[in-house]
């Protein structure tokens, strides 16, 4: 009995001592780490079919190479499918838990930093020089976010087929004009060699609407919203100019030009390698596949002309810092730390990337001068136009969708102009102009 | 005294009782009677999803947007000289009066929904809101069809399966299979079924008819994309309502349809005058039930359709969700559901009276 209650009250001592040790270890532990923490959102998790996984390996090692270069910050990687990327920052807003580094799609920033999630990035205009504009995320003046990369869209086209139909292969200083795209693809179409003539990417709904749809209508003079006061978009998502491209927009599905917004994805996937689609209206990010099959046969075609010059959309995803972290500093040195060419070669390298300073496209494996990519960076350059830098562009971007899809459906052109340009209006009313 | 002890007695198993029920009832709480109330509240409101701004208190101005609507009356232009004999008129473009013009102020911001002629003229039937318009009239069309066709076809197959033969277990399963699966899944699966080029309804379509069937691009043309969506609707839920017709049918005490035997009732005589009476509870729920179902249709519409082609499949909670959360018009959205509330209240309410028992 006796000895029974002795060996209960020494298992118990032993247990305290065990849990004492335990917690002074963990005490010590954390004390003996002088790096504070910073956390990082990304929006590259899981199993993304539209996410090149090159994305998220250049992310992590730049961590990697950071954490280990100095001995202030630890940077901690957390990842979320994009799908909820943007919900998710939404509602660690709301719950007031935001990281310190964010993950922003370039065109969603203003919205961002309106909100009040995010905090100016003090950059120097030195870390930034020599950098495309699309990777800068300037807002009211302001610097919120930087991009270490962008992406361009072109014509995907061969040489061999374009000289078949005697057409004129188009430069970056002499693009085509709009009536040369139209008699392009309507030769194209007589052949009867092809499905359609050119592929517009009408399978991949979402941000691709606007982004490689909305410069032709900028390049008709019209656009999603008026940029000299961002209060309306009275008479240029409706003006005669937006008409314009409506009509051209209706008549590439109406006279068969184009599949239209029932396509396959699949044929979106591989429709103009295939040879179903006589051209491609589509990105970078696409292009390694198609150089494969194609080689020197393929051409990448800038925007063509509508009157008010060739643009293609700008901005990628971009780094920014949250307006609640408690260390903006560490987050700051980060994000200069993952600027430096050798991180953006090493992206553009890795996933096929534009980088998005010149410095280091020139040290790029696909972009440098002569190698097979390179007519993007020049793209990007020349005719990257960024979409509306505003904070109504989250809702803008989904009235402009709709109007697109809807006038690729057989929509009455005017009718839907007019629609959406009031959709727009009346949101900037609802928000007592965005802050503008 | 002895009272006393039955009286805490029950309080005891009372308080157990509640006690047992108050994770259910905190559930329900948090994600049903607050969010409705909160929706009810917000929509008198501009509140968005995230802004710096205040929320402001609008009155009924969200359902003015909603629910405006005008009529217009146009003569036809004067017909041009080498006008055809017997095309159509010509009428003036409709935003010529619904776009600032100040004497038309009541028809600012609206657009065409739809247009009868009247004699020479034509009436133009505008709404504030035509989106919403649409969608309504979609939501109320797909609860149209699917609500007794869906009841029907699920009775037909209960009494299909309520015979005691062997191995009709296999065909239970089969037919409740499909509730099983996620609508997620059924609405990917379906997307394959309807593809325009090689989908599995235009092959089966082209061998049945022999190669002269032209295959249709289900989902994108606007007089199939709804009626697709409801067949893959009907086909996902039925087995459910298979099953609640199956234990209706089970309640039916088997000695009156011995006595109809006896006296010498046909097969359609015993459904007529034993199994329909019978299953005159069953019959009420399963209308009420399929009919709140159908009104909050959207995961089918999300994966399959968007809303599109050209509206044709836009119902009431795709908008509250396009709304609210791709809009960030959390408002609006709410707006929509408080007036969603109302419809399936009121149909409910007339559902219950018409089915009232007469005695």
């Amino acid at each position: 009995m006796d000895d029974s209650l002795t060996a209960r009250r020494e298992e118990r001592m032993k247990r305290l001592l065990l849990a004492t040790a335990i917690v002074a270890a963990a005490l010590m532990n954390s004390s003996s780490f002088a790096a504070t923490e910073l956390t990082m959102w990304y929006h590259g998790a899981g199993g993304d079919a539209g996410l090149n996984p090159e994305e998220r390996n250049g992310v992590l090692s730049v961590i990697d190479e950071f954490n280990s270069s100095q001995s202030d910050w630890v940077v901690k990687l957390e990842s979320f499918p994009r799908a909820v990327y943007n919900d998710s920052v939404t509602a660690a807003a709301l719950a007031g838990n935001l990281p310190d580094i964010l993950d922003v799609d370039g065109p969603n920033m203003p919205n961002w930093a309106w909100s009040g999630y995010m905090q100016p990035l003090p950059l120097t205009d030195e870390d930034i020089a020599n950098f495309l504009p699309g990777p800068i995320g300037k807002w009211q003046g302001k610097l919120y976010s930087i991009g270490l990369w962008d992406s361009a869209v072109a014509i995907f086209a061969r040489k061999s087929i374009l000289d078949e139909f005697g057409i004129r292969i188009p430069t970056l200083d002499q693009p085509w004009t709009g009536d040369e795209f139209n008699a392009a693809l309507e030769s194209l179409k007589a052949s009867g060699k092809f499905e359609y003539p050119i592929d517009m990417g009408t399978a991949w709904t979402g941000e691709w609407y606007p982004y490689a749809f909305s410069p032709f209508l900028q390049s008709f003079g019209g656009d999603i919203v008026d940029r000299t006061t961002y209060k309306t978009a009275q008479n240029v998502l409706n003006g005669p100019e937006a008409i314009a491209f409506g009509e051209w927009w209706q008549n590439l599905f109406t006279s068969k030009l184009a599949p239209g917004t029932s396509q396959d994805p699949g044929d979106r996937a591989t429709g103009f390698i295939e040879g179903k689609y006589a051209l491609s209206w589509n990105g970078n990010w696409q292009a390694l596949p198609a150089v494969e099959k194609f080689g020197d046969d393929l051409l990448f075609l800038p925007a063509p002309d509508f009157g008010h010059g060739s643009k293609i959309g700008a901005a990628s995803w971009q780094f920014g810092i949250s307006s609640t972290s408690k260390h903006p500093d560490g987050a700051a040195a980060f994000i200069k730390f993952a600027i430096q060419d050798k991180f953006l070669v090493r992206f553009s390298d890795l996933g096929g990337f534009i980088p998005a300073r010149k410095t280091a496209a020139e040290q790029s494996v696909n972009y440098k001068p002569g190698a097979p990519l390179e007519v993007f960076f020049g793209l990007s350059e020349k005719q990257g136009f960024v979409r509306p830098v505003t904070p109504g562009y989250v809702v803008d971007a989904r009235v402009f969708e709709k109007a697109v899809a809807d006038i690729a459906n057989g929509a009455d052109v005017v009718d839907t102009l007019d629609a959406a340009a009031d959709e727009i209006d009346a949101d900037i009313e609802r928000n007592n102009g965005y802050g503008f | 005294m002895n009272d006393l002890k039955r009286h805490s007695a029950q309080f005891r198993a009372n308080g157990a009782g509640w006690l047992m029920a108050s994770p259910a009832i905190l559930l329900i709480l948090i994600f049903l009677i607050v969010p409705f109330v909160l929706a009810f509240g917000l929509s008198f409101t501009n509140q968005r999803l995230l802004s710096p701004n205040p929320t402001e208190f609008v009155g009924m101005r969200n359902f003015e947007q909603l629910l405006g609507m005008g009529v217009l009356k146009l003569e036809p232009l004067p017909a041009p000289d080498e006008q055809v004999e017997g095309s159509d008129p010509e009428y003036p473009p409709l935003r010529n009066f619904t776009r600032n013009n100040p004497d038309y102020p009541h028809l600012n911001g609206m657009r065409e929904w739809f247009s009868i002629p009247w004699g020479q003229d034509r009436v133009f039937v505008l709404a504030q809101d035509v989106l919403f318009i649409k969608a309504l009239v979609n939501t109320v069309l797909f609860v149209a069809i699917v609500a007794p066709l869906q009841g029907g076809l699920a009775l037909l197959l209960a009494l299909m399966i309520n015979q005691k033969l062997p191995g009709i277990n296999i065909f239970r399963t089969i037919y409740f299979l499909p509730v099983v699966i996620s609508i997620v899944v059924v609405s990917l699966l379906f997307r394959f079924i309807y593809d325009g080029n090689n989908g599995l309804l235009n092959t089966l379509l082209g061998y049945a008819s022999f190669g002269a069937f032209k295959p249709v691009d289900w989902l994108g043309r606007t007089d199939t994309a709804l009626a697709a969506i409801i067949g893959a609707s009907i086909w996902q839920a039925v087995g459910f309502h298979m099953v609640i017709w199956l234990s209706g049918l089970q309640t039916i005490p088997v000695s009156l349809y011995e006595a109809a035997d006896i006296d010498g009732a046909t097969h359609l005589q015993k459904f007529r005058y034993v199994t329909w009476p019978g299953l005159r509870n069953t019959a009420v729920l399963i209308l009420i039930v399929i009919t709140i179902q159908a009104f909050s249709v959207f995961a089918q519409i999300n994966l399959m359709t968007r809303g599109g082609p050209l509206d044709s499949t836009q119902t009431l909670v795709f908008q509250v969700v396009a709304r609210g959360y791709e809009k960030q018009d959390i408002a609006g959205g709410s707006a929509i559901s408080v007036l969603m509330f109302v419809f399936v209240l009121c149909i409910s309410l007339a559902q219950r009276y018409l089915t009232r028992s007469k005695d």
